[in-house]
């Protein structure tokens, strides 16, 4: 049995697509590095609109969220790549990934801020209020720092990281397989690259999280320290 | 200093207050007594307007604020006015609410840093000498889950005082405390009143509002009852719902073989 999976694992045939494979790495890579700095600013801000008084803003970002939860993630990124240039609006498919993606996770990320925003208790706003901190400011120095907490460690849960690159990954690896029939092989080492990707991103958002825990920093906080 | 004149304030069909008038003069200690869902929480939320009033004027200063009838017309304080008016009045809560993610000093500086734009040079000596003055120099790096209840209220008060308020409103302030802990509090509370801030003190300990209060109100179903000098209050009262709500309090002190009814 062990033998037969040995012999099913094409080692030679391996080294001939592992450059292919490992560039799709990269440019999952890339573009999950591209979609989660779009999307951590965007989707803060969709959240933050979401939670705001006027009734504009509100709905808008209401309508956005619904909208894209509400379609396939694939049909948007076809939207862009494929309606958008019938009205003259076109983009290299990276581009078009990028873009589509990112309005994607930034309306799921609003959600995760959201969540995060909500959970702070009450007293909390109660007491800046009453200290006569604007909503701004209570926003950015009492809301937001303990809201980034819960985000980080629903942020672990999901771990929308991953989808981004084992889309990409996945999708390089059955058009190699369409040729060759590698099936074992192929999966195999994209599983092993998906790990050696995913792991350490996990090591890091549990730092992050302990980094975050309430009253683990020693050093004044940087808050404080610059003054308005 | 702070007059609150017929204020109403329902939540859905709950009346919780019904025209309560009362003024609180500069430098004057006000206790709140009385049993639970009389108002009286309520009634200091709606001064720092946590609460917004159905009907009826707050005023602070002579100013009426937050909404009041001008000329016939309804006027809504803008939010900047409100924040303005909130961060006179000092606040201090039943649950602490420290900032979990600032130690205590940095709870105390927040505000006034952002808020009043006061430079650090200035502003740190006096948040530790605030620090100091409610007895915890040695706490200034703590966070607040490192600190006792007694020690997060005492952090609490600073807080509200480093804004420099005109007036402090007290809320329950030792009602979620361990018995051991609430005199440190207590303690800060007398000096406040002994330097001359008008206070609002919303409280069941007996024992501190005889000792310490300028006048006594008696609060039940959403009005004030009874009110005057907490001599006269404790020892003579005239409203059976005060006489009731005393002899049920003082006879559960007696229980606990604490001190005795009032002579």
């Amino acid at each position: 049995m062990f033998q037969n999976i040995t012999s099913l694992f094409d080692f030679e045939g391996s080294v001939e697509y592992l450059p292919e494979l490992l560039r799709g790495a990269l440019v999952s890579v890339e573009l999950t590095f591209c979609v989660m700095l779009i999307s951590l600013v965007f989707g803060l801000i969709i959240a933050l609109m979401r939670l705001s008084r006027p009734r504009v803003t509100r709905t808008v970002s209401t309508i956005y969220v619904e909208v894209v939860r509400g379609t396939p993630c694939l049909l948007q990124l076809f939207y862009i790549y494929f309606v958008l240039p019938a009205f003259g609006i076109r983009f290299d498919p990276f581009m078009a990934g990028v873009i589509g993606l990112s309005v994607n996770y930034s309306a799921y990320l609003s959600e995760v801020y959201r969540a995060g925003i909500i959970a702070v208790p009450r007293g909390q706003l109660e007491a800046a209020h009453a200290l006569g901190m604007s909503r701004a400011k209570m926003m950015r120095l009492i809301i937001l720092p303990q809201a980034i907490r819960v985000v980080v460690s629903l942020f672990k849960d999901t771990s929308l990281v991953s989808i981004v690159t084992v889309k990409e990954l996945m999708f390089t690896g059955q058009i190699i397989a369409a040729t060759n029939f590698q099936y074992f092989t192929i999966f195999t080492i994209i599983g092993i690259i998906y790990l050696s990707l995913s792991y350490p991103g996990s090591l890091f958002v549990s730092y992050l999280e302990r980094r975050m825990k309430v009253g683990y920093r020693r050093k004044p906080s940087r808050l404080i320290a610059k003054a308005g | 200093m702070i007059r609150l004149e017929k204020i109403c304030k329902s939540f859905g069909h709950l009346v919780v207050l019904r025209d309560v008038t009362l003024e609180v003069d500069k430098g004057e200690v006000v206790c709140v007594i009385g049993p639970s869902g009389a108002g009286k929480s309520t009634m200091l939320r709606c001064i720092n307007h946590l609460e917004t009033l159905n009907s009826g004027t707050i005023y602070i200063e002579g100013q009426p604020v937050y909404r009041y009838m001008k000329d016939g017309k309804l006027v809504i304080d803008r939010e900047k006015r409100v924040d303005e008016i909130r961060a006179q009045v000092g606040m201090v809560f039943q649950s602490f609410n420290l900032f979990p993610h600032f130690t205590a000093l940095e709870n105390v500086m927040v505000s006034p840093l952002h808020v009043l734009r006061e430079p650090m040079a200035e502003l740190r000596p006096r948040a530790m000498a605030l620090m100091a003055k409610v007895g915890l120099s040695d706490k200034i790096d703590a966070y607040p889950h490192e600190l006792s209840g007694g020690q997060q209220q005492r952090v609490a008060i600073a807080r509200a005082l480093a804004m420099r308020p005109k007036a402090m409103l007290f809320d329950e302030v030792t009602s979620a405390l361990d018995p051991e802990l609430v005199g440190d509090v207590l303690r800060v509370m007398r000096q406040l009143a002994f330097e001359g801030m008008t206070m609002i003190v919303v409280t069941h300990e007996m024992g501190f509002a005889r000792e310490v209060a300028d006048r006594v109100i008696f609060m039940a179903d959403g009005a004030i009852v009874e009110e005057g000098p907490p001599a006269e209050i404790f020892s003579n009262p005239k409203n059976e719902r005060t006489i009731q709500f005393l002899r049920s309090v003082l006879q559960r002190r007696q229980d606990l073989g604490e001190e005795t009814a009032p002579s």
